[in-house]
């Protein structure tokens, strides 16, 4: 018998959806050629008592800029240095807000320097913000106190906690002292947690022997034995194989359903995004560009749509015919002796469809979104209102 | 709790992480130091050369000041040449016990952005570095008595000033000592936070050691006015001082005085390491991801 996470289950409920449903649906999303299954078993973890009202993370107008050196190349700039010291601020997170429901999982979208990790750094609690407040699980992050740290979870992809010449176990029983474990539930936990990313005997090797992959899976469950409520999850694929990502995702996905914690991802693989994320956030420039579903992302940002033409078989049809189709703009982004896709601008959609059917001997016509990596690839290549050239932080 | 498959309930309210009992401190300890020697068994190599590091040092100075002792008939500042022997064996055994490297260590955390983790966990990660201290100076003892034991034997030591009191004085000093230099130079070390070469501050605090602490030469053949700067240093207390009592070369009431006088320089960096603190790691920008 099953049973689900009360908080899940409401949520889930009020979108209308079962939980296998909703789990189905970020499947499809993701790779169709999936072995992974996700099982759907007792929930164990422990119930998370947050008043649905009350958001877990809240973030008002937050802003960090840092102050930079600023010199030029060469020994005379660098004597000069010396004397005048020229700096300069880098706004790397611009006055942004959001707010993320207790067992959400939001993507975090933007291009390297976006301020991405800035934010995850600064609600994990290792910066301090420039101005402006948050709040996750009632506690003001960079505060640091000591309840807040005993329920959140930074993993960062390529920063290794563990110790790296001793057996994985070990450092896992380290953090069952910091995060007071007792005995049976670190038993527990570590069985479960063994269990679902298939650690195997990988936790009583030392950390040198291990690959990239299962380290990353062995850090991971070490960040996740104390059951954060809330969890940040900064590129947790990075340098993986595919295999490797599946396992990762479905991981994250049944970590949120059996226990309700909140999550925030950022990765640069969309293929992670699609599988997990309802919702993402996107930012560039230290700007918050969009808030809100992933399909709405898609429509918000591209002002085109792409019509696929399969002709039917001996039609020989010019590219100046093509043309005068795609009065209102579009292009013909490719054309072969069957077929032909072209881009149209999102308001022309129907009619250009419509001209095609009816000019052209068409055996089929699909009307497609264009690829969410497309899409999120234009967006970053926008600049924003007020942007000038920044270097790349972090 | 009777029933395995439900989980604590606590977790709204949690383990309070605020209070550090005595059995907390004692399961984090127990943990991390099995870690953490077991990492510097790992690195033996290492380990080694620093200790050889420790070594080296006294033993110059042994040699340099047994000659002088030999060329002015014997004795010089005081001391035998054989009393020169014990000096310094003893030194060594106390800069092994009271070294840290803590300034280079928060250059290269900061600077690397590897201070995120130990910042993030809900347990002061003075304990963590206290930790790795420990372990460091436990593995390293066992190159630093064989070698204390075979310069003793080699350059025939003169232990006769010390008696059973003294040594069983000597372990309070030691302690407070250790516990003295580790606080004072793991407050400064904060500075990491402002500055970005931390490390040319420990450079000078080695010179201080040097002259201040006694490891250069027993502070009593020292000029007068290093000696009276001495006494108002924390450099005595964290060095010289603990010898002086192994030698026998401190009466009683001077052994508890000295005693109050590293309380006081611990109490002292204890309370500006909990001023600086959160201004310090305020600072902390994270770099490096």
């Amino acid at each position: 018998m099953r049973e689900l996470h009360p908080i899940a289950f409401r949520r889930l409920g009020e979108e209308g959806r079962s939980y296998e449903q909703r789990l189905g649906i970020c499947y499809r999303g993701a790779d169709t050629d999936s072995t992974d299954t996700i099982r759907i078993r007792h929930v164990t973890a422990s119930p998370i008592v947050l008043s649905e009202a009350d958001p877990a993370i809240v973030v008002d107008r937050l802003r960090k800029t840092y102050v930079v050196p600023e010199r030029e190349g060469g020994l005379k700039a660098a004597v000069g240095s010396l004397f005048h010291r020229k700096t300069k601020e880098v706004e790397a997170v611009r006055e942004i807000s959001f707010s993320i429901a207790p067992g959400e999982i939001v993507g975090f979208l933007g291009p390297n320097g976006a301020g991405k990790t800035t934010t995850l750094k600064m609600l994990s609690g290792l910066l301090h913000p420039t101005s402006g407040t948050a709040g996750v699980l009632g506690h003001t992050p960079w505060e640091r106190d000591r309840a807040y740290l005993g329920q959140m979870a930074l993993v960062m992809g390529q920063r290794n906690q563990l110790t790296w010449d001793i057996p994985v176990v070990d450092s896992y029983q380290l953090n069952k002292a910091i995060f007071r474990i007792s005995d049976d539930e670190f038993r527990r936990r570590l069985d479960e947690l063994t269990d679902l990313l298939d650690l195997g005997d990988l936790i009583r090797k030392p950390v040198r022997n291990l690959s990239l992959g299962e380290r990353m899976k062995c850090e991971i469950a070490g960040s996740l034995l104390h059951y954060p409520r809330v969890l940040f999850l900064d590129e947790p694929t990075i340098g993986l194989d595919v295999a490797m990502q599946r396992r990762i995702r479905s991981f994250v996905a049944e970590y949120n359903g059996r226990t309700g914690a909140s999550v925030m991802l950022t990765s640069h693989y969309m293929a992670d995004v699609e599988a997990l994320c309802e919702r993402v956030i996107v930012i560039h420039h230290g700007t918050l560009l969009y808030d809100g579903g992933l399909p709405g992302l898609v429509r918000a940002f591209s002002p085109h749509k792409t019509i696929i033409v399969e002709l039917e078989e001996g039609a020989e049809i010019s590219r100046d015919h093509v043309t005068t189709l795609l009065p209102g703009g579009g292009e013909v982004v490719e054309q072969t002796p069957v077929g032909l896709t072209l881009r149209v601008p999102k308001a022309e959609t129907a009619r250009v469809a419509a001209q095609v059917l009816s000019a052209l001997p068409v055996f089929d016509l699909t009307i497609e979104d264009p690829p969410i990596e497309e899409v999120i690839e234009a967006v970053f290549a926008s600049p924003t209102s007020d942007h000038h050239s920044e270097p790349t932080l972090v | 709790m009777s029933r395995p498959q439900i989980p604590e309930s606590s977790a709204s309210t949690g383990p309070d992480f605020d209070r550090l009992s005595l059995k907390v401190l004692w399961a984090y300890y127990s943990g991390k130091l099995k870690i953490d020697i077991a990492n510097n068994l790992a690195y033996r190599g290492a380990v080694a050369i620093w200790v050889l590091s420790t070594v080296v040092q006294p033993l110059v100075s042994l040699v340099v000041w047994r000659t002088v002792a030999g060329s002015e008939g014997g004795s010089a500042g005081g001391f035998t040449a054989n009393e020169y022997t014990s000096y310094f064996v003893i030194v060594m055994l106390v800069s092994h016990m009271t070294f840290i490297w803590h300034m280079w260590e928060f250059e290269w955390r900061i600077r690397t952005g590897f201070f995120s983790p130990i910042l993030l966990r809900p347990i002061h990660p003075i304990h963590h570095d206290v930790s790795e201290n420990l372990s460091y100076k436990v593995v390293g003892l066992i190159g630093v008595i064989p070698a204390a034991i075979i310069l003793a034997v080699v350059f025939d030591a003169d232990f006769s000033g010390t008696s059973v009191i003294d040594i069983l004085a000597f372990f309070p000093a030691l302690i407070l000592a250790m516990a003295l230099r580790f606080l004072v130079e793991w407050t400064l070390a904060l500075a990491a936070f402002w500055m970005t070469k931390v490390s040319a501050l420990n450079n000078l605090f080695d010179v201080f050691f040097l002259f201040l602490g006694g490891t250069f030469a027993p502070l009593s053949v020292m000029p007068g006015w290093i000696q009276a700067v001495s006494y108002v240093s924390p450099f005595r207390w964290a060095i010289a001082f603990p010898v002086e009592v192994a030698l026998g070369n401190r009466s009683g009431l001077e052994i508890l005085t000295g005693y109050v006088i590293q309380l006081v320089w611990i109490t002292l960096s204890v309370i500006v390491l909990r001023l600086m603190w959160t201004r310090a790691t305020r600072r902390y920008s994270a770099v490096g991801a």
